[in-house]
């Protein structure tokens, strides 16, 4: 009874398990019986080349996607790159994307709403330059003077002592004091050329005080019943640090980090995710295992890798095979210099050479004896 | 110079099984210059020996390429396989024969029809042929090795010429590299290698005889110093000689394959002439090859330097000359170098040299290796015809005529094809060629027609025209998916289109602007079976991509079987008339009443014990005005009838609700294609007989419906200004993480979108739903209610990247506006309909959007593409093997179980098994 069941993929035998409830078990047991036999029809043949119908599924919708990000007008939402460029963007293998962002879950009580203001605040990262109004070099003396300012201080919740500590580590070689309404730092060093304090009060513009660093605007939002931070900018390793996360949930767009930070299945998850979310978002109709089949193709040295000539495509074995893609004369001089063999045993080797080609029906190689 | 040496690479393919057949596959190709142009000659091979297959035992694949080794040409090895030495740049002489020691030297090859090549004997077409050399008077770099030279020359000593590395560190660092090399891959070994090179390169003592090295840069693109002193070539190819064998592995080299002296050149291989044909223009003139001209201007440039090195001339020349040789073989190999100006033609256009022979999309890997032209093959405009089966092509009599299909004659059809043979190529069936059992092809002509009738017998080939029946590949690019590309039967048409049924335009995505289209005729067994097997349009009715159909009804037969299967209430007389229109010829499914109902006359093409319940497209929609009228009921077929809802497009349409992929299950694809052609052609009849057009006074509104069109559109008015003075004396609410003028943009955005929709609604609310516009719309044929409404009522908000128009002027859109005018008119909105017409500021704003949305078309289209691309070289070699992993050309595995679940989408229903189906079917059998 339970062996059909087992043959199936758990989702799909949890399914039926569920459809048959109250059924009599001569009939569950057709149903089971009836599904399996599907299931084991609507099985992939080998040889089927599921990588090329994998690129065509996704290649061909990628001619009617828009190319412009949108926004959510009207909604308080984050503005995401969608569309074309951000496909491209994660199947390039990027890790500079271009807007990262976080879906930060909370633990019980705050995902009620507690202190949501609050703690959204505390992600947020706070640079020194928001907190001060101005910062003013003296030449003369060799210092640069931060004005501080109280009211934004205290709309953010920093303190002048984290303005403090920030500076006293990210200040080297500088004295610290305080003066009214703001702080002084003085070069300890008799430096001849004042064009390092300009380069230094950029630098100390950009000084870290308070919140996880890279976030760079936090929204909570209310998602059903529970609410939830979306952010933007990505910092899963810092957030996962604080003790109202609910770090089994927090989601982050950045495949890179997230293959840093939770391993690589996850990034493939991500991977698969993302993309999924943007066909879904552009109104077309893409099957998962496509994706899954990229994703995998991507992830499947450990690494996250791009399907760029330096990325996937150069993992080839054959020396024809990349050469047919980028950069030809590279490839063949390569080769040509430590004597490497192509066994043309992919696709495009044995189009060249005028061979049937390793794939779907010229896989099989029977020699059959025919009778003279 | 003695004994003089140099690079080139060499291709060897390697012929795995034994002697057989005559001398078809070569067991080693060499060929040709640098790395590269190899390619070139491979290609020719076989081609160049077609004549000599002819016997039909021969056509078998007696032997396969199994696998192909890179190497550089060592300059032996040139010498040896060089069947002439060049020594002059003159080509023909008075008379115009080629002269002797040239570079059109009939031992290279021949290109001009009559003469033989003295090194085979053969005549043109038939000698592929073969290499000479030159030898240089003084060595030359090679431009594609600068970069290995640099780096030996760095990390080896310029004393001893060993590798800086301790002996005692040397073994381990081998032994390191070929782990790597086996555990990660050949890539990964060449990272290391490269790893090594960096560290080396700031050593300078050398470990082994504790000389001090010097520093050594590289002036581009070829000249090596050392100490800001110049190296010469002959004092690097000393040294680089010095470099022993075992040490090379550790650079990345092989030494079997390639000594790194061999990167200095002095010897160069002259490639054959029939890799650089002249062309003979129309004035009788010759035309040289790129590659002719580039080595002229060697074999000039290095006569002159030998001539002048044996008069003694002063060193200042001899350099010179020698980098001029330098700059022009460098240009002969690769003529887009960054620091070199590229040789030009005398007209300026840079010549084409080895390498951009090569690279990229027009060159030889992409456009003649992995990419081929064919015969049998037409390509002409399309047009639609839907009396024409689905898995149809209507050929036009003069492709007929043209192209061939080859039969071979046996007793048992020797009467047959002598009729084809008597007719010849200019009677309809006839057939163009016979081919002897020997090979020979003839073609018949009136003359040969007899002759060839009379030798016809068993064994002979027949290439006989197309007939209705035989098989064909139709395809229109952009090929982007395998329905591109589906095996049709042909028909033979008049008139001089290829026709085809409007219901496969989807998975073409063809049109019938001007579109054309190719169609390929498979020319062995083998093709034609699998071309029937796997390719027929019945074949590829589920989409791999997600699973449902791809083909289904368009257009009119949408917007028929909607008008029929709603309300339309029929004489018997007329229902027998639609139903003929099919191909039906039985009609006992007809009720026996005198008024039929649309939907028992689509019922009638339904098989019998077909159930079915899905939704229709106006019960998905979310207006609750849609869903209460009787279209918006669900469909519900039982026992093969119709019983409730209409069938529109989101039951019939491609791509979209699971009648058409339940059919298919259930019955089958042959019967899927056939219903779905008859329920085509029903619907079109329809129309034809109904009677439907689209006019003006479709979108013409009630007077109440446009006053409360105009109401709407001035409140949303009232309610803009309202928030603009809110936002001016900064009592907007700002939304979190935005600045006010943002939030300000955004409920301008929210409350103007909310106007239209009022406006739409409106519309649809009043709007006669018998318009055929409105017929269109809500069967989902074509459009959709938000253009009528825009037809009707009101525009809308032209956005540019998700924002109101706020380009142009400083502070405003247009001149007519003043500074800073937030209102909607001065930010495009269109308060007016395209039938109302629009005001000049409005119709500007449309045309800034249009053309906003034609750039991000154009801009698009290369981006997708070269995604695709990419996706498609990166996934080609992945297959399910037989124990059901996903892997790749190098067996590595890519997934345990394709898609976690095994299961093949174009097998699945929209990707999933549909359990509660299998128990309804199972229910509805029990009955």
């Amino acid at each position: 009874m339970a062996q059909e069941t087992k043959l199936l993929p758990p989702k799909l035998a949890g399914e039926v398990l569920e459809l048959v409830k109250g059924f009599s078990e001569s009939k569950a047991k057709k149903v089971k019986e009836i599904v399996l036999q599907e299931y084991s029809h609507a099985q992939v043949e080998p040889g089927e080349c599921v990588g090329i119908i994998s690129a065509e599924s996704i290649g061909e919708p990628g001619t009617q996607m828009t190319l412009n990000t949108f926004h959510f007008a009207g909604v308080a939402e984050m503005n995401v790159t969608m569309g074309l460029p951000r496909i491209i963007e994660i199947l390039d293998g990027r890790s500079d994307i271009s807007t990262p962002m976080m879906e930060i879950f909370l633990k019980n009580p705050y995902s009620k709403g507690k202190d949501i203001k609050e703690i959204a605040l505390s992600i947020k990262e706070t640079k020194l330059n928001e907190i001060s109004d101005s910062f003013h070099i003296d030449i003369a003396d060799k210092s640069i003077a931060i004005a501080l300012n109280q009211e934004k201080m205290s709309e953010l919740k920093v303190t002048q002592t984290m303005a403090i500590n920030a500076l006293k580590n990210g200040a080297k070689g500088y004295t610290l004091s305080q003066v009214k309404n703001g702080l002084l730092l003085k070069k300890k060093e008799k430096e001849e050329n004042i064009n390092v304090l300009y380069v230094d009060k950029e630098k100390f513009k950009q000084l870290h005080v308070s919140g996880v660093k890279g976030i760079s605007q936090v929204l909570p939002v209310k998602r059903g019943e529970e609410y939830v931070i979306i952010t933007s900018g990505t910092n899963l390793k810092d957030v996962f640090e604080m003790d109202f996360v609910d770090e089994t949930r927090t989601m982050s767009n950045d495949v890179f980090e997230i293959a840093e930070v939770l391993g690589i299945e996850a990034a493939r998850q991500a991977i698969i995710n993302e993309v999924f979310k943007v066909i879904e978002s552009q109104g077309l109709n893409v099957d998962i295992r496509h994706i899954m089949l990229v994703a995998d193709t991507m992830c499947n040295l450990g690494l996250v890798k791009g399907i760029t000539r330096y990325g996937v495509v150069s993992e080839k074995a054959s020396v024809l095979a990349r050469a047919s893609f980028e950069t030809p004369i590279r490839h063949i001089i390569n080769a040509a210099l430590i004597g490497e063999e192509d066994k043309l045993d992919s696709v495009v080797e044995n189009v060249m050479i005028n061979q049937p080609t390793p794939i779907g029906t010229g896989l099989p190689s029977l020699v059959v004896k025919v009778k003279e | 110079m003695a004994e003089k040496e140099q690079t080139v690479s060499e291709v060897a393919a390697v012929g795995s099984e034994s002697s057989q057949a005559n001398g078809v596959g070569e067991a080693t190709i060499a060929s040709e210059i640098a790395s590269e142009a190899k390619k070139t000659e491979q290609l020719e091979q076989p081609e160049k020996r077609e004549p000599k297959r002819i016997e039909p035992q021969e056509q078998l694949v007696s032997k396969s390429v199994r696998s192909i080794t890179f190497s550089v040409f060592s300059p032996k090895l040139i010498k040896q396989m060089a069947s002439a030495k060049v020594v002059t740049p003159e080509l023909y002489d008075k008379e115009g024969y080629p002269v002797d020691g040239g570079l059109m030297d009939i031992r290279l090859g021949v290109i001009d029809p009559g003469l033989k090549c003295k090194t085979c004997g053969s005549k043109l077409k038939e000698c592929s042929g073969h290499f000479g050399y030159i030898e240089l008077a003084r060595p030359i770099i090679h431009i594609k090795f600068i970069d290995l030279i640099l780096n030996l020359l760095k990390c080896s000593c310029r004393d001893c010429g060993r590798v800086l590395i301790p002996k005692n560190k040397i073994d381990k660092a081998k032994k390191d590299l070929e782990n790597i090399e086996r555990d990660l891959g050949i890539e990964e070994r060449r990272r290391s290698v490269k790893d090594i090179i960096t560290n080396l390169k700031t050593i300078n003592k050398c470990p082994w005889c504790t000389v001090k090295q010097q520093k050594i840069t590289l002036e581009k693109p070829t000249t090596v110093l050392e100490n800001e002193k110049r190296v010469s070539p002959i004092e690097i190819r000393a040294r680089l000689e010095k470099i022993p064998d075992e040490d090379l592995e550790l650079f990345g080299v092989s030494p079997k394959n390639m000594r790194p002296e061999w990167g200095v050149l002095t010897i160069l291989p002259i490639p054959p002439v029939t890799m650089r044909p002249s062309i003979t223009l129309e004035s009788g003139e010759r035309s040289e090859d790129d590659l002719t001209h580039k080595l002229g201007d060697i074999v000039r440039i290095n006569q002159r330097l030998f001539e002048n090195i044996n008069a003694g001339a002063p060193e200042i020349i001899i350099e010179d000359l020698w980098d001029l040789l330098q700059y022009h073989i460098t240009t002969y190999f690769d003529n887009d170098v960054a620091q070199l100006p590229p040789a030009r033609h005398r007209s300026g256009q840079p010549l084409k040299t080895l390498t951009e022979r090569i690279k990229s999309k027009e060159g030889r890997i992409r456009h003649n290796l992995a990419g081929k032209r064919t015969n049998f093959s037409a390509r002409t405009v399309i047009s639609p015809d839907p009396m024409l089966s689905i898995n149809e092509v209507g050929v036009p009599m003069e492709i007929a005529m043209k192209l061939t299909v080859p039969e071979r004659v046996n007793t048992w059809n020797l009467a047959y094809l002598k009729q084809f043979v008597k007719n010849g190529p200019k009677k309809y069936p006839g057939s163009n060629y016979v081919i002897r059992p020997d090979g020979k092809k003839k073609k018949l002509t009136d003359e040969t027609i007899e002759a060839s009738l009379e030798e016809l017998q068993p064994g002979y080939i027949v290439e006989r025209q197309l007939l209705d029946g035989d098989i064909a590949i139709f395809n229109r690019q952009p090929s982007l998916h395998r329905m591109s590309m589906m095996c049709h039967r042909i028909r033979i048409l008049p008139y001089r289109t290829l026709r085809l049924n409007p219901v496969v335009c989807h998975p073409y995505n063809a049109d019938f602007d001007g579109d054309e289209m190719n169609l390929h005729i498979p020319q062995t067994e083998e093709a034609r079976t699998e071309a029937e097997i796997l390719m027929e349009v019945q074949t590829q009715l589920i989409s791999p991509r997600y699973g449902l159909s791809v083909i289904g009804c368009i257009q009119d037969a949408i917007s028929g079987l909607f008008t029929l299967t709603r309300d339309l209430e029929v004489d018997r007389t007329f229902a027998i008339d639609l139903l003929g229109a099919t191909g039906m010829t039985e009609f006992n499914k007809l009720p026996r009443k005198e008024k039929i109902t649309g939907r028992e006359i689509a019922s009638v093409l339904l098989p019998e014990d077909f159930n079915f319940t899905g939704k229709s497209k106006a019960s998905l929609s979310k207006s609750t005005t849609q869903k209460e009228r009787p279209i918006g009921t669900a469909v519900e077929i039982r026992n093969g009838k119709l019983i409730s809802g209409v069938l529109d497009s989101s039951n019939l349409g491609e791509g979209s609700g699971l009648l058409l992929r339940t059919l298919h299950k259930k019955y089958g694809k042959e019967f899927t294609i056939d219903l779905l052609g008859k329920l085509f052609r029903l619907g079109i009849e329809v129309l034809l007989r109904v009677g439907f057009s689209v006019i003006i006074s479709d979108t013409d509104l009630p007077e109440n419906a446009q006053k409360s069109i105009k109401e709407t559109l001035e409140k949303a008015e009232l309610d803009v200004q309202e928030l603009i003075s809110l936002f001016h004396n900064n009592k907007l609410e700002t939304f979190p993480g935005r600045t006010l003028r943002e939030t300000l943009e955004l409920r301008i955005l929210e409350v103007l979108n909310k106007a239209r929709n009022r406006t739409g609604e409106i519309v649809a609310e009043f709007a006669s739903p018998n318009s055929p516009t409105m017929v269109m719309a809500e069967s989902g044929a074509r459009g959709n209610l938000l253009n009528l409404a825009q037809m009707a009522a009101c525009v809308g908000q032209q956005a540019m990247r998700g924002k109101r128009i706020d380009k142009g002027y400083k502070g405003r859109t247009l001149s007519a506006f003043k500074k800073d005018d937030l209102s909607p008119s001065a930010r495009g909105f269109i308060a007016n309909g395209f039938k109302g017409g629009l005001n000049p500021a409005e119709f500007f704003f449309g045309g800034m959007t249009g053309r906003d949305s034609l750039m991000d078309t154009a801009l698009r289209t290369p981006k997708s593409g070269y995604l695709y691309r990419r996706l498609a070289n990166a996934m080609q070699d992945l297959k399910v093997e037989y124990d059901h992993t996903v892997r790749d050309a190098a067996k590595r595995i890519i997934q345990f179980t394709y898609g976690e679940d095994g299961k093949d989408v174009s097998k699945s229903e929209n990707g999933i098994l549909n359990v509660r189906r299998i128990i309804e079917t199972m229910a509805e059998g029990k009955q």
